[in-house]
């Protein structure tokens, strides 16, 4: 008996298998809550498994034998988002001079103001260089926090969190700017909140869905190239 | 080819990227890199919607969430961080959402007026 429980703690097919199970789950919320924005399957997912390991009193470290398996696809995936950006990419002549004005100018303000905010209200330099990243896609966030030394758990979440705001808050805060242009709603959108915040666009209109994912792609490469500059300058 | 070609070509502009941060001493993440090279391939290329690569992106990008789960459960080891510095973090974060919201919005707005002379509404 023991040596079963042996094996399934110790084996990486458990971790990986319960990891699956457990992002399934949060597929489900998402879909009976009508795909709420708050019922991120990946928070889900992460809650249900951070309950388990502490029931069962399993270490984070023995859990990553599995974890890191899964985790290993994270850089093939950040690949694949050249596809969708390929797909939006005839649009880029039509915006030209709002993505190459905006978008960086978008992308410094919100590094720089979350550095800043966070620095005068007491934390750290290590909070300042997990916060900065958040506007970029949650893969790319967790990759540039890696980097410059900031903590790719929180990074994880907090990037959902600006996702989640985009989603719940973004459209009003456009109406209340007097924003119609469906194109600058979705730009706005994605630079702002990445893939959150480009599925709120896509279910209120194609164009805008369409102009927030190619902003999105964009931040975040953006935000890669600016990022390890601004945490170095302030 | 089809799906592992696919594969191939996400792997291959993954390590590619990868090693060119490395040589060059970019403080980019490798996979970035990798991503402007694909997206560099397939302008180049023009693939169809039938290609491997095109459809094994949309099936990796359709699961993305699954792919952060795990660095996610991470979050246990920080909790007590989370509790102590709430005031910056929802500080940082609520302010610098709303700020590149409004920089992207405000900006955007007068150069598509400038440029088209109209609005696009639908």
């Amino acid at each position: 008996m023991t040596e079963a429980l042996d094996f399934l703690r110790d084996s990486p097919l458990t971790w990986v298998f319960v990891t699956l199970l457990a992002y399934r789950a949060g597929l489900w919320v998402r879909a009976r809550t009508q795909g709420h924005p708050v019922a991120q399957p990946v928070l889900v997912a992460a809650a249900l498994i951070i309950a388990l390991l502490s029931v069962l009193g399993i270490d984070y470290d023995v859990y990553m034998s599995g974890g890191s398996l899964i985790h290993l696809v994270l850089g093939p995936a950040t690949v694949a988002l050249a596809v969708p950006l390929h797909r939006q990419a005839h649009h880029l002549r039509e915006m030209a001079l709002p993505l190459a004005v905006a978008l960086p100018a978008g992308a410094l303000v919100s590094i720089g103001s979350a550095v800043l905010t966070v620095r005068a209200l007491g934390g750290g330099e290590a909070l300042e260089n997990t916060i900065a990243p958040k506007a970029a896609t949650t893969p790319v966030a967790i990759g540039i926090a890696e980097n410059i030394g900031g903590v790719p758990a929180l990074v994880a979440v907090f990037t959902m969190l600006a996702g989640m705001l985009g989603a719940v808050f973004g459209p009003w805060v456009l109406d209340r700017l007097g924003v119609q242009d469906r194109r600058v709603r979705g730009l706005a959108m994605g630079a702002a909140s990445h893939g959150v915040g480009t599925s709120r666009s896509l279910h209120d209109s194609i164009v805008e869905g369409a102009f927030a994912g190619l902003a999105m792609g964009l931040t975040a490469l953006l935000t890669s190239l600016l990022v390890p500059v601004v945490v170095a300058l302030i | 080819m089809g799906v592992l070609g696919g594969l191939l070509w996400l792997l291959g502009c993954q390590l590619v990227g990868e090693v060119l941060v490395r040589l060059l001493g970019l403080s980019i993440p490798g996979p970035v890199v990798g991503m402007v090279l694909l997206f560099g391939v397939l302008s180049l290329r023009r693939p169809g919607p039938e290609s491997g690569t095109l459809r094994f992106s949309d099936g990796l990008l359709r699961h993305l969430q699954l792919f952060f789960v795990p660095v996610s459960v991470g979050i246990m080891v920080h909790v007590s961080d989370l509790g102590r510095q709430w005031l910056p973090i929802s500080g940082g974060l609520v302010l610098s959402w709303a700020a590149g919201l409004v920089t992207v919005a405000v900006l955007a707005s007068r150069m598509t007026r400038r440029t088209t002379g109209g609005e696009v509404g639908d």
